[in-house]
């Protein structure tokens, strides 16, 4: 066993399940009979080339998209069956980091990251809001940009205000969409270390989604492999990099 | 039979703006109306296209007036400019190049705003923090076109009656009151008021355009720049369209 993992999962409880899931846009069947779940606790890397229907795959999860068949249970709740308010609860406790950060362009960032907490409806005053706006903002690093537009920020310090607006909620759950790409290695590597310390500190459970081998290694317990639609083999990166057959080998070279 | 393909597109465009502006009606009648946000959008589509609308109504009126000189004095009838003038401007030429203007400024600012939200996934991002985007950027964009094209109308009218008054005293010379006065008496409710109501039906499509063609941009970078250039050319040709409407059915009822 590599030793650079962080400490393996001691109970087993599953937080997310995702069983026989359908998801074809026209004649594109993107997810084919896709199975997975996630333990309490772990960060688990879903790896898969660009176009196999990753982000396909936390979208219906997180209910922005809707699955032809199949089920989700997240956190104990069938997620396709969920109205909106049942919905936007569920949200509450499952946080997103999408690929292109989805900073508000016409707000602060001080306001990217009230917008979540004012929009679920929570009764804070103003100097609580205040004060979980600086705690996020402290975690990654950049208290000093609470007034500056996102367009003055760079790559990564958005990624980082996305993360702290995502992390604003202490979501139980969170699913990183490609947290990595498109950034130099030495921010990947301060991205990387950010959701270390994400589920040290919150004990938050994790899907991450990347085809950026550092991030994979560096972040995962566990590794679930898309091809084809399909979870095709899944393991610890030890595991997953001694696995005989081609289509697993080519990650790994 | 086969339709040609750019008609079988027409079509089925117009099927998707009829179901959008459904969704908006719909939408409209839930509860929860967002407000804060509706007052910001009126606020920064009149604060953006002032400076446009006055420079737009000023020159149109002054044009208006030093055009139709020489041939009014052919009739010898330069007493009339003012009159004639406030007539056409008021009646028809004000709403419909103001509202081109605002087709082209509030249509595509808000096609290229909503594009790029929807790429960049900030309306998704919305959507999982508990907020309906669909409200919070769709209807009260809609609401604040709606209300804010005939208030810019009105203000180009005044500015545009104003450079005519000056057009006038280029040659002649005329006292302000006396050219308000004869505006004033020129002008009936039948011209004014079938004016004004069709500025909110100009209003109303810019806005549905402009939220159209953003919120159901296709992906990429491209997909924005696309979304900002449709809304302009389908928002202008709505306003046509409704003018033309407008002016059948005022006429139907007599009001001419
Ligand atoms: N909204 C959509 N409409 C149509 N096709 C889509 C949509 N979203 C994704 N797809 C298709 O699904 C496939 C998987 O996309 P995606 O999950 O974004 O890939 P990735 O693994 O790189 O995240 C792609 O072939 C894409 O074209
Ligand atoms: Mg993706």
């Amino acid at each position: 066993m590599l030793m650079t993992t962080p400490p393996t999962i001691s109970d087993r409880e599953v937080v997310l399940e995702v069983r026989h899931l359908y998801k074809s846009f026209g004649d594109n069947h993107v997810l084919k009979d896709f199975n997975l779940e996630l333990y309490r606790g772990e960060n688990l890397v879903v790896l898969g080339k660009s176009g196999s229907g990753k982000s396909v795959l936390i979208k219906c999860i997180i209910g922005l998209m809707h699955p032809e068949q199949g089920e989700i249970q997240v956190l104990a709740k069938n997620v396709i069956g969920l109205n909106k308010e049942q919905l936007d609860q569920m949200r509450t406790r499952v946080g997103f980091l999408f690929q292109s950060n989805a900073l508000y362009d016409s707000m602060t960032v001080r306001e990217n990251l009230e917008f979540p907490l004012r929009r679920h409806g929570r009764d804070k005053s103003h100097s609580e809001v205040n004060d979980l706006v600086m705690e996020a903002l402290v975690n990654v690093g950049l208290p000093h940009t609470v007034d500056m537009m996102p367009s003055e920020l760079s790559g990564g310090m958005r990624k980082r205000i996305a993360l702290a607006r995502t992390m604003i909620l202490k979501p139980e759950i969170m699913l990183y969409d490609e947290p990595t790409t498109g950034l130099d290695p030495i921010t990947s590597r301060e991205i990387n270390d950010l959701i270390l310390k994400v589920q040290e500190i919150y004990k938050t459970s994790s899907i991450i989604i990347s085809h950026d081998m550092g991030c994979v290694k560096y972040t995962a317990n566990r590794v679930a492999l898309l091809v084809d639609g399909r979870c095709f083999a899944s393991g610890s990166y030890a595991d997953l990099q001694k696995h005989p057959d081609s289509a697993v080998k080519g990650f790994f070279q | 039979m086969k339709l040609p393909l750019g008609t079988q597109r027409t079509l089925a465009e117009i099927g998707d703006i009829s179901r959008f502006t459904w969704r908006f009606f719909q939408e409209c009648g839930r509860p929860k109306f967002e407000v804060q946000e509706f007052f910001r959008q009126c606020f920064m589509i009149g604060n953006r296209s002032l400076g446009l609308v006055a420079i737009t109504g000023f020159i149109l009126g002054l044009v208006m007036t030093i055009q139709s000189r020489p041939t009014m004095a052919q009739f010898g009838a330069e007493d009339w400019i003012p009159s004639m003038v406030a007539i056409s401007i008021i009646r028809e030429i004000g709403p419909v190049v103001i509202a081109l203007i605002c087709a082209g400024k509030i249509g595509s600012g808000i096609g290229a705003e909503l594009g790029s939200m929807k790429v960049t996934e900030q309306i998704d991002a919305m959507e999982v923090s508990g907020t309906n985007p669909f409200k919070y950027l769709v209807v009260t964009r809609v609401w604040a076109t709606t209300l804010m094209v005939p208030i810019l109308v009105i203000f180009a009218d005044f500015i545009s009656l104003y450079g005519s008054y000056l057009a006038v005293n280029m040659r002649d010379v005329t006292s302000l009151a006396l050219f308000t006065q004869q505006v004033v008496e020129i002008l009936e409710f039948s011209d004014v008021l079938p004016a004004f109501f069709k500025t909110f039906f100009f209003g109303f499509a810019i806005g549905v355009i402009g939220c159209y063609k953003g919120y159901t941009s296709s992906k990429g970078t491209e997909g924005v720049g696309l979304a900002a250039n449709s809304a302009v050319v389908v928002a202008s040709l709505m306003v046509f369209i409704i003018d033309l409407l407008a002016v059948q059915i005022t006429d139907l009822l007599g009001l001419t």
